[in-house]
């Protein structure tokens, strides 16, 4: 019984399809419910007068009143239509073009195409194979157009044919006559519905006569509602205003007519009333004045509210807006699970769950709404089973306690474990939306796992995020299997985790596991451990040293590891200094059984983004999602906590240099700068020979790059091998949680060529770069070359290069943005409605064909290592 | 059970590898198999998106502009997010049109072999061989002097020069004398003008080379002689008998398209995307750029992305009036009676219905008691 109308509930009627035709005279007229026929909208005591463009019959607005037609209330009336019949028919803007059309391939004196009748028989043949390709549709009518347009005479009566032209914007005259909407009405009427559609209008969508209108649709109020002032005063609709022009206008005409006044007057009136349809219409048609508000404004009609990001089709069609949501500022909790997210107690006091209830959950449905409306966890409305809402306040609580029984459907707050959506704008991919537990938290922010900001890209310099409760069963489930965060740790981008421990998590992890002899004390390894939530400890200490167990980082690792063979590189070799060896050993980290045999671990087997994570990506596929994200969330709080054991600090003194590296770096650019001013010198002279395919002046500007370039990369490598090892700066360079050697480099000791435009800098004086040089410098200084390193300190001139490329800089990330925003409208755009379909092929709307079968292969990039089929190459070499 | 090609292939290389004997490789197949049917996309997936996200979400990492000095000699050729955007919108002429053309091995013997032929390609102008190009007003002609230092330098003859410009200006009179020619324009009463525009005419008067061939560099790549060019001309290129057909390309789409066909520009259109953002460091699946270049030419000519190519074609009109223009597409909805069969995502999403795709794809029946009876 009750799942029968549960049914009838759920399965409602489904839209099938819309279509789309022109109105008709008779159809407007049908479909109204009042003829409007005076320009005042209320009388003395302020009630809408009979008639008028605010009659009740077109529904309501004022809360309290009923709609005269069909009895609703404000929200009930969907309102209804009126029609203003015009004293003398005008055109219909959007029209013009095809009424010009029309009026020049028609004859004026029979109305047929300017065909005969055995071409129209074969163009209609050829139209109507086209049909539903529209493009191939557009070609062929554009084609009879340009045929028909310029005939002199008619094939059918033989009546000879004026040349129609159009006055923009919206008058035809025929040789020297003036056509008014009379005329061109008559001869539309004329047309038959064969040659019509040769002309683009098709049968049945209606008729050409229809382009010129005679009745008006008036829309309903509820499309254009007043607003009443804090003073009382009423503020009328912009398309209010218009139709109150349009029906004045048109009243002034009839009156006009039927006083017979002269043909001067009845003309302008005629004009004006053109106008104000017009811009009824369209109030940004060229050559049309727009129409004003008493302020100057012009005035928003239809065409705009439908047109733009801001019109009817972007703002409320193709996006709502939505209940049970919320928006706050994010802070960083690495306490929370990775797919949990922290809800501040009065946000959860106002987003709901409807809960239904049952014989088994009467118990605890009662318990929140005892709670009331203070207190947490409550409930805020209970709905009764005849779907009746009621709010739970101290006066209603305990009646509504009393008749709480199943059926009955509560409202509850949300409490810990609910399922939400979590979304971080801009919405650049599918990984910006994804469903979190809930951890209700005190204080007023959002809080969410370190981890889980790669994903939304989000930091925490006051970013703000929404929050959305799904509300059926159905929601809920789909949000936790498919948009749950530990689903979408591998980006469907290529098929790698982009979720994974970043930052001070890997420092921590690669100090851990770095040396092999790395030894930590009983009581160290119980600490780290245990803030994991491990509780035991490595099954063999590694050493024992007066009567102290001790273990390696590497054991300490092994614990948090679950079951899995890894064999994967790391980013450095960890012995050896300096190491090139792309082939080292000891770079090799192996993983044998969910132990740490080898290697060291950095951001290759635990970091987000390509082409990271690997480590990540073998426990996934060994273990699921589940393990995976609990993995990444152990890696990430081990890290930290042995960090904070040991210690960890950055600072300026990172970038000093010994005095000999020092010298070694001068040196080279002394070397590098003496070679530069032989080339010089060489090209003066015109002793340089150009390249193949260059100029000689081309060739000197290579070398001089080449020359700073080989310079910059040997200081580089003199910085590298003059660091200590326990240098912070480069511990992050290496394990790659932050920064890079060439960023320690730019620091501590030179920053090198800046470029602008993929140059060097060339712009700026005439024949110099800036004063401060001579005419005609082509040097490395002049031509913005900074031999000086940001901690030693630039000079003006290096300095103010460094301000060009930085502004250069500032000026592309700020065109990028809207370009690449564009960019990725478009390809959604074209893109959004192809699926797989169930015989594996890639299909668009219409059911064509676009692919056989997916990519080639029909494999899922998110469930693929790299692109590539995931195949466990540790299980084959068993 | 049958693999894809792009697993064997896979599957080969792992033999390779791993020197995998025989067991070991039916086992890998058997993983493999097992792997492969766990790895299938699922009906439902909305594709599109997924591939659309996948190339725009990376483009703000993109650069509007070369950042990197290029490095010591290359052509200057238009890259990051505007010819990305350059190769969605199918536009018809890329911005920086540019060649890679390899030679046969046994052409290109020598650095100098190679440059030889790169001069052969280059297109060469009248004004580029030319001391001076001036208008004689008193005689009412243009004085070409040529200069024989840049004939000899592209191997031109003065005697070929005169003949192309005496077949080139049929009817006018032409006196030459050493390096010198002189052309008046037809007829008597010549006008100022017409003697300019002659002059004009003249200077881009093409004397050699291969026409549309504007710049040529020969460099090495890896261990082959390759001449990058600006400005191309694929079907004379290919002409050449010192051109390897195989491997040489243009970033022209169209003149791909021309010249070999849709499947030979969908191939470019995805190896140009990937080039892009290979540059740059990004890494998006190929199956990604394989779909939106599927879509740009599964009809068979090359329709762009935006309201012009595959955004106009679609049949819905709610769908193409939720992108852009959407006053266009309504009129036009009425005046040719169409109708919008709600098939797609937008539509569905306006009139709030599920969305045919993914989970709303599915349907469900219920037989209600009721209807039993």
């Amino acid at each position: 019984m009750i799942i029968d109308q549960e049914i009838t509930k759920i399965v409602k009627n489904k839209v099938g399809a819309i279509e789309f035709r022109m109105l008709s005279p008779k159809l407007i007229k049908k479909m109204a419910v009042v003829k409007v026929i005076t320009p005042e909208l209320y009388d003395a005591d302020g009630y809408p007068v009979d008639g008028s463009l605010m009659d009740l019959k077109m529904g309501v607005i004022d809360p309290g009143l009923r709609c005269r037609t069909c009895g609703g209330k404000v929200n009930e009336c969907p309102g209804h239509f009126g029609y203003i019949e015009l004293a003398r028919p005008v055109f219909h803007v959007r029209y013009i073009p095809l009424i010009y059309a029309f009026l020049r391939s028609t004859c004026s004196e029979c109305g047929r195409l300017l065909l005969p009748q055995g071409e129209i028989e074969k163009w209609l043949e050829k139209l109507r194979k086209a049909e539903g390709d529209s493009a191939v549709r557009a070609g062929i009518l554009k084609e009879i157009l340009n045929k028909t347009k310029l005939i002199k005479k008619c094939p059918h009566c033989g009546a000879k044919q004026e040349r129609v032209k159009l006055v923009k914007p919206y008058n035809f005259t025929e040789g020297n006559k003036k056509l008014t909407p009379i005329d061109v009405l008559e001869r539309l009427k004329k047309v038959p519905d064969t040659d019509s559609e040769l002309l683009g209008i098709s049968p049945g969508a209606g008729r050409p006569e229809w382009m010129v209108l005679t009745v008006l649709p008036v829309p309903p109020v509820s499309v254009r509602p007043s607003i009443t002032l804090e003073s009382g005063e009423r503020s009328e609709d912009d398309l209010t205003h218009k139709l109150s022009d349009i029906v004045r206008t048109n009243q002034r005409l009839y009156e006009n007519l039927s006083a017979g006044a002269p043909e001067i007057i009845i003309e302008d009136l005629w004009d004006l009333l053109q106008y104000h349809v017009t811009t009824f219409f369209a109030n940004n048609i060229s050559q049309v004045p727009p129409a004003r508000h008493r302020s100057g404004r012009p005035l928003k009609t239809l065409a705009e509210r439908i047109k733009g990001k801001e019109g009817r089709f972007r703002r409320n069609l193709a996006g709502k807006r939505v209940n049970f949501s919320a928006r706050t500022v994010i802070s960083p909790d690495s306490q929370l699970a990775i797919d949990e997210v922290g809800v501040p107690e009065i946000i959860a006091r106002e987003l709901t769950v409807p809960e239904r209830v049952t014989e088994w959950n009467l118990k605890q449905m009662k318990e929140y709404v005892k709670n009331g409306p203070d207190k947490y966890p409550s409930a805020n409305y209970v709905i009764t089973p005849d779907g009746k809402r009621k709010v739970i306040s101290d006066e209603t609580r305990d009646v509504i306690l009393d008749e709480l029984a199943p059926g009955y459907i509560v409202e509850r707050h949300l409490k810990d474990g609910d399922i939400v959506l979590f979304n971080r704008q801009p919405s650049l991919h599918r990984m910006s939306i994804m469903a979190h537990k809930v951890r209700v938290l005190p204080y007023k922010t959002f809080r969410l796992n370190l981890c889980a900001t790669i994903p939304y890209n989000a930091d925490f310099d006051g970013d703000e995020m929404n929050l959305h409760v799904p509300q059926t069963e159905e929601a809920r489930a789909e949000a936790e299997l498919l948009v749950g965060v530990r689903h979408n740790i591998v980006t469907p981008r290529y098929g790698l985790p982009i979720i994974g421990a970043i930052q001070d998590q890997i420092t921590g992890i690669y100090l851990l596991t770095k040396d092999e002899d790395n030894l930590i004390s009983q009581e160290d390894a119980a600490l780290l451990l245990a803030q994991v939530g491990v509780t035991e400890l490595p099954k063999k200490p590694a050493s024992k040293k007066g009567g102290k167990k001790y273990y390696t980082g590497r054991q300490i690792f092994s614990m948090i590891l679950p079951e899995v063979d890894y064999i994967g590189r790391s980013k450095t070799c960890p012995k050896h200094p300096h190491c090139k060896d792309p082939n080292c050993k000891y770079a090799q980290v192996i993983i044998e059984k969910g132990v740490l045999k080898q290697g060291v671990i950095d951001v290759n087997a635990i970091g987000p983004e390509a082409p990271k994570g690997k480590l990540i990506q073998a426990v996934i596929n060994r273990y699921g999602h589940k393990v995976a994200i609990e993995f990444i969330q152990k890696v990430a709080l081990l890290g930290i906590a042995y960090l904070q054991m040991v210690g960890f600090t950055t600072s300026v003194t990172d970038t000093d240099l010994p005095e000999e590296a020092l010298r070694e770096i001068k040196e080279t650019f002394d070397f590098a700068e003496k070679k530069i001013d032989g080339y010089i010198e060489e090209f003066r002279e015109g002793k340089m020979r150009a390249y193949p395919g260059r100029t000689v002046r081309e060739t000197l500007e290579f070398k001089i790059i080449e020359a700073i370039n080989r310079a910059r990369n040997k200081t580089g490598r003199i910085v590298e091998r003059y660091l200590k090892q326990d240098n912070p700066t480069l511990i992050m360079a290496q394990s790659g949680s932050r920064g890079s050697l060439l960023n320690l480099s730019l620091m501590s000791a030179s920053v090198g060529q800046l470029s602008l435009r993929g140059t060097r800098i060339r712009r700026g004086y005439r024949n110099r770069t800036l004063p401060h040089f001579k005419w005609g410098d082509v040097g490395p200084a002049a031509g913005g070359f900074v031999r000086h390193s940001y901690k030693g300190g630039l000079t003006p001139t290096e300095f103010f290069f460094n301000a060009i490329t930085g502004r250069d800089t500032i000026m592309d990330t700020s065109m990028r943005t809207p370009k690449s925003g564009y960019l990725q409208r478009r390809l959604i755009n074209a893109l959004q409605d192809l699926k797989v379909e169930y015989d594996m092929t890639v299909r668009d709307a219409s059911g064509r064909i676009v692919q056989f079968i997916y990519g080639g292969d029909g494999i899922d990039v998110a469930k693929s290592d790299n692109g590539k089929l995931l195949i466990p190459k540790e299980e084959v070499l068993k | 059970m049958t693999l894809p090609q792009s697993v064997e292939e896979q599957l080969k290389e792992m033999k390779e590898m791993f020197k995998l004997n025989k067991t070991q490789m039916e086992k890998l197949r058997k993983i493999a198999e097992k792997q492969y049917e766990k790895s299938l996309i699922e009906p439902g997936e909305a594709v599109g998106v997924v591939a659309a996200q996948s190339i725009g979400e990376p483009g703000t990492q993109l650069t509007l502009r070369t950042k990197l000095l290029a490095g010591a000699m290359e052509m200057t050729v238009t890259q990051g997010l505007p010819r990305l955007i350059e190769i969605f919108d199918a536009r018809r002429e890329p911005s920086t049109p540019t060649m890679t053309i390899f030679l046969k091995p046994s052409y290109a013997t020598s650095e100098k072999k190679v440059e030889e032929i790169a001069f052969k390609i280059l297109e060469i102008k009248l004004d580029d061989i030319v001391k001076s190009i001036d208008v004689d007003l008193l005689r009412m002609r243009v004085e070409v002097e040529l200069d024989p230092e840049m004939l000899r330098k592209y191997k031109l003859r003065e005697k070929d020069i005169q003949r192309i410009v005496s077949e080139e200006f049929k009817g006018y009179k032409i006196t030459t004398g050493s390096y010198k020619i002189n052309i008046k324009p037809k007829g008597e009463d010549v006008d100022i003008k017409q003697v300019y525009k002659l002059k004009v005419k003249l200077k881009a008067l093409h004397v050699g080379g291969i026409k549309g061939i504007k710049q040529v560099l020969p460099m090495k790549q890896g261990d082959r002689w390759v001449i990058k060019t600006a400005g191309t001309n694929l079907r004379d290129i290919l002409q050449l008998p010192e051109v390897d057909i195989e491997n040489t390309v243009t970033n022209d789409i169209f003149e791909v398209l021309s010249v070999f066909g849709i499947e030979a520009a969908r191939e470019m259109i995805i190896e140009e995307t990937l080039n892009v953002l290979r540059n740059q460091g990004i890494e998006v699946d190929v199956r990604h750029i394989m779909l939106v270049a599927d879509v740009m030419t599964y009809e068979g000519t090359i329709k762009g992305i935006g309201r012009y190519g595959v955004s106009g074609g679609k049949a819905s009109v709610l769908a193409r009036a939720s992108f852009e223009v959407p006053l266009k597409h309504l009129f036009n909805a009425a005046v040719s009676g169409e109708t919008d069969r709600l098939t797609s995502v937008v539509e569905n999403v306006m009139i709030n219905q599920p969305v045919p795709i993914g989970t709303g794809m599915v349907n469900l029946k219920v037989e209600k008691k009721e209807d039993k009876k």
